[in-house]
């Protein structure tokens, strides 16, 4: 297994910058937005965002939630290993909200398939859209694309993307990993 | 997440205390489900599930119904009293021949104790056992678990007086392995002709006054007593079993501290617990009901996650 830096940590920070001024460009003061994290991987990238607009950017009201998308995947009965479920926390409804979901890495488009079904459940948005930090490119198995992007990587099947965060892994850190 | 030791629910006794975690922490994610204003997701939706009730409910079978529909199950019901049965179809036959249908899965009550583990030995769907008999009825316990841990933090530890007709009650048999399981300490307390002979054996204490169970108790599950089953006169008359073991509101006022009153339902108010207290805060039987959709949720999510394509 061989591993290599995608980015760094001050390469993530100014990537979270970046993004987080791209929304704010979109959506002004957020008066009408939700931004929403995918369980499990998101919620590190969605709760980070939503501090750095709170505190860097002056935006008052962020409303922030999690989604977990285990009950609405394609794939229940299909895997070798049981899905594991994680806590939803959405407080609010959306209906009539823009929602920015926000995930890690861009992969096949599946998860964010479920999301989007998922999300259903909570009332009918007025827009949706999609941030991820990584978007590996090529690899889609469905016509999903994101907004905002971090990083494009073009990585082949065997290659992984690992994220790290300093919450959780004790750094900030993109891998690229071959098996 | 790991995944339940059995392929299929026929009682408390053949699961271990690890599943009960898991089926609690499922339960938790499904009780949220529940909660949101579109209370479904799609999980099961290439599942087909038979409820075949050959004996009465009316709460068990809409839990069970409202769980499979909530997980986007396919349900087709079946009653005994409208069926083929009466015409002397064997219970193997009728199962297969529902089967041969295409069903997945089955939830089954019926009269006899150990009627779903024998289905389960000659049947290839994934078998929940919904009461048989006597026997057991593992959900009911489960969600009595989950409805202590709710309100109480913990099962471990806790002291938990089940009262009344132990004799023909599955509730209670399932209940004591569940709680034992987790770490309860349990007792049973009732008439004497009601209580099992060396049911002590079960590791439980047994109790014949009512005061001295509530004193001990934090929580008491009050169970029914089942007219239905009884063959003979287990005591005098209706009046006399109030009078010794029924709950009311003086007599938990009396106590030293505030115990969490259960009841599985149905209830027969005014026999083994008054109105006041089945209405009262110290009662989660509403609670219990609820949380049964989600544990029964649960349940079946993890058995069909178990069923291969």
């Amino acid at each position: 297994m061989s591993q290599k830096v995608l980015l760094n940590a001050i390469e993530v920070n100014i990537i979270l910058h970046r993004l987080a001024c791209q929304l704010i460009e979109k959506h002004k003061n957020f008066e009408n937005t939700v931004l929403i994290g995918i369980q499990p991987r998101g919620k590190y990238l969605a709760e980070r965002l939503a501090k750095m607009l709170k505190e860097d950017y002056k935006i008052k009201n962020v409303q922030f939630g999690l989604l977990d998308i285990t009950f609405f995947r394609d794939d229940f009965r299909r895997g070798e290993k049981p899905l594991e479920a994680n806590t939803t926390e959405i407080n609010f409804l959306v209906e009539d909200k823009n929602i920015v979901f926000i995930d890690d890495v861009l992969y096949t488009g599946r998860s964010i398939r479920s999301a989007l079904t998922a999300i259903q459940s909570f009332g009918r948005p007025k827009e949706i859209e999609l941030l991820t930090l990584i978007d590996r490119r090529f690899s889609r198995h469905l016509p999903i694309q994101p907004d905002y992007r971090g990083r494009q990587v073009d990585a082949i099947n065997n290659e992984k993307v690992k994220v790290n965060w300093i919450e959780n892994e004790g750094e900030d850190s993109v891998y690229l990993i071959n098996n | 997440m790991s995944e339940l030791s059995v392929n299929h629910l026929l009682g408390i006794k053949y699961l271990n205390k690890k599943d009960i975690e898991l089926i609690f922490e499922t339960a938790d994610h499904f009780k949220e489900v529940i909660n949101r204003p579109i209370k479904k997701v799609p999980s099961l939706r290439d599942i087909t599930i038979a409820n075949l009730f050959f004996e009465n409910s009316t709460r068990t079978k809409l839990s069970f119904e409202l769980a499979e529909k909530r997980l986007s199950a396919d349900v087709i019901n079946f009653s005994a009293s409208q069926s083929s049965v009466k015409k002397g179809e064997t219970l193997i036959d009728t199962v297969n021949n529902i089967l041969s249908m295409k069903v997945d899965m089955v939830i089954m009550r019926h009269p006899n104790p150990g009627a779903s583990v024998f289905l389960s030995q000659h049947v290839g769907a994934s078998i929940i056992n919904a009461g048989d008999g006597a026997h057991e009825h593992p959900t009911q316990a489960l969600l009595d678990s989950y409805s202590i841990r709710e309100r109480l933090g913990e099962v471990k530890g806790k002291n938990v007086v089940i009262v009344g007709d132990i004799l023909h009650s599955r509730v209670a048999l399932s209940n004591i392995y569940a709680l034992k399981l987790q770490g309860a300490n349990v007792m049973v307390c009732g008439p004497k002709t009601l209580l099992p002979k060396h049911i002590d054996k079960l590791g439980v204490k047994v109790e014949t006054n009512l005061r001295k169970a509530l004193n001990w108790c934090d929580v008491a599950n009050m169970l029914r007593v089942q007219n239905e089953r009884m063959d003979i006169s287990y005591f005098p008359s209706t009046r006399e079993y109030t009078q010794q073991f029924g709950v009311n509101k003086a007599l938990l006022d009396s106590l030293n501290k505030e115990i969490t009153i259960m009841h599985p339902g149905p209830i027969n108010r005014g026999v083994e617990i008054t109105s006041d207290v089945a209405d009262s805060k110290q009662a989660i039987i509403l609670d219990q009901v609820q949380n049964g959709v989600a544990i029964r949720m649960a349940v079946i999510y993890l058995l069909a996650s178990k069923i291969k394509q």
